[in-house]
């Protein structure tokens, strides 16, 4: 086996296996921090390692028993150190190795316990990306434009928030599971659309590696979790909306709108995958399943990328779907983007008055000021439509926005 | 494990005054559910005196929270299997007390 072989095997295993070699050692060791340094060292002995002795025929046993050592080498050099210590470290799980079922258990855990509610969302998002996804300290400080040691004390502090106020290691209730699920898919869906569009202007204007990271992510919650529904509906939503990313910016890196949008440059296999994630949650609808909100912006995302252009869109189904959308969710983002809809059915006028109507609540807030410029000029307001992309552009962050709302502006007349 | 649980009023916006009734059913319920170690109301900050024997001599001065805004309005001691538990018997007791709730684990 070769050296980029190797280098393969290890960047397989580290996706496939480092999630479940952090979850079994917490369970194991009761001590999130002894399961995540035993897992890094367990990859580093790997990579050190397998390059001379080969990979071995189960690397995710071998990763298993190499960061177990790990850890117990830890707590012995700890226990010498600090018998106070000790006692706090020996409450550990000295139980037979489980089951696959029950391990895939322990991811579970590990995701309900990274995005627990006591936790600030940006702590979750961070310890989520730490500890499930496996991202290192720099990679995350680098995703969310934060010092390296800011980050790391952000992780370091979260760590020992869940220690001292015992957040446990489970997976909720049934009668709690909804709420938290929600919650670990608002964690991913954050992750996702800061890769799909980043809101600052330091950095590139769509990053790939969060989006695919947040889609990885979302594929494992919903191997864990089959039957939830909503979990489909936001995996179903990431794979609709990453299928149009080679369409969205241009060479000349500028946004590119819907209606401008190469459609031919879509990825077909993630439209054919999101639609039948789609389906599936259509045909549980038909039988009485109410959907959740990710299931109607998947069902959204599914006509879009269903049609062959602006015009041949389902504009009626989609707004149809915006409204079962607005009685689950009063948010005016959500009115703001059934009024972009609205201008394709009833027309910009129609539309105009509902944006006009969410100023008191979106004034701050880009999109807004986008959409009232675009609908202003297909009125043909160009002065009043020339004031609202100047403000746009004032507000907005990610520089394919910025380049794309100025060429707009600079084209009227 | 035990938790500190504390009510925080606020002296601009305070929660209601009626709420004896329902705290005391309450905290039978803490009790015949076996959650219950120590409740008690306080009295108002300008009650309270800091005495500070670090130096030369005792200063005696009021309370940290006379100035402020938000003030411990009263304590709870909670023993509970996690803080999942009692974060739920918090999310009731901020309902019952009609005020903000903190959570704080002893060591």
């Amino acid at each position: 086996m070769n050296d980029v072989d190797v280098r393969e095997a290890i960047t397989r295993a580290h996706h496939e296996e480092w999630a479940r070699v952090v979850a079994s050692l917490t369970r194991r060791f009761g001590d999130l921090d002894i399961a995540e340094e035993a897992a890094a060292e367990a990859f580093a002995t790997a990579v050190q390692r397998w390059p001379a002795d080969g990979v071995p025929p189960n690397p995710g046993a071998w990763l298993t028993t190499t960061a177990n050592r790990q850890a117990i080498d830890r707590i012995r050099r700890e226990n010498k150190r600090d018998d106070k210590h000790r006692k706090a470290q020996m409450s550990y799980d000295d139980d037979p190795p489980e089951p696959a079922s029950a391990i895939d258990d322990d991811r579970l855990r590990l995701i309900f316990t990274c995005c627990h509610p006591a936790l600030a969302m940006e702590t979750r998002v961070a310890l989520t990306l730490r500890m499930v996804a496996g991202l290192t300290m720099p990679e995350i400080a680098r995703a969310f434009l934060v010092a390296e040691s800011a980050m790391g004390q952000r992780i370091t502090r979260a760590k020992a928030k869940i220690k001292a106020a015992r957040i446990p290691y489970r997976v909720p209730s049934a009668e709690d599971l909804p709420a938290r699920v929600s919650g670990v898919l608002a964690v991913l869906y954050l992750v996702f659309n800061e890769g799909y569009l980043a809101t600052g202007p330091d950095t590139d204007p769509v990053r790939h590696e969060l989006t695919a990271e947040a889609i990885r992510l979302t594929r494992l919650i919903r191997a864990l979790l089959p039957q939830d529904g909503e979990v489909a509906g936001l995996l179903a939503l990431m794979l609709l909306t990453e299928a149009r990313r080679p369409a969205r910016v241009s060479a000349g890196g500028e946004l590119v709108a819907l209606d401008e949008q190469d459609r031919g440059a879509w990825d077909a296999a993630l439209i054919a995958e999101g639609h039948r994630l789609v389906r599936e949650r259509l045909a549980a609808a038909a039988a009485g399943a109410a959907p959740g909100r990710y299931q109607i912006l998947a069902a959204i995302n599914a006509v879009h990328t269903s049609a062959r252009d602006m015009r041949d869109t389902d504009w009626s189904q989609v707004l149809a779907l915006y409204d079962q959308l607005v009685r689950l969710d009063s948010s005016p983002i959500i009115a703001l983007n059934r009024a972009i809809a609205v201008a394709e059915f009833d027309g910009p006028e129609v539309a105009l008055a509902a944006v006009d109507r969410l100023e008191p609540r979106l004034a701050g807030y880009h999109a807004y000021h986008a959409t009232r410029a675009d609908l202003l000029r297909r009125l043909g307001r160009g002065r009043e439509s020339r004031a609202a992309y100047d403000r746009a552009i004032e507000l907005a962050g990610n520089t394919a926005e910025t380049a794309y709302l100025t060429r707009r502006r600079d084209q009227l007349r | 494990m035990r938790y500190l649980v504390s009510v925080i009023d606020d002296k601009s916006n305070p929660g209601s005054t009626d709420r004896q009734p329902a705290i005391s059913a309450f905290n039978e319920r803490l009790i015949a559910e076996g959650y219950w170690v120590f409740a008690g109301g306080l009295a108002d900050t300008d009650a309270a005196t800091v005495i500070d024997n670090r130096g030369e001599q005792a200063v005696f001065s009021d309370g940290p929270f006379v100035e402020s805004k938000e003030y411990l309005a009263g304590v709870w001691v909670w023993e509970a299997p996690d803080l999942d538990v009692a974060l739920k018997l918090a999310t009731e007791a901020s309902k019952i007390c009609d005020r903000k709730i903190e959570v704080r684990p002893f060591l």
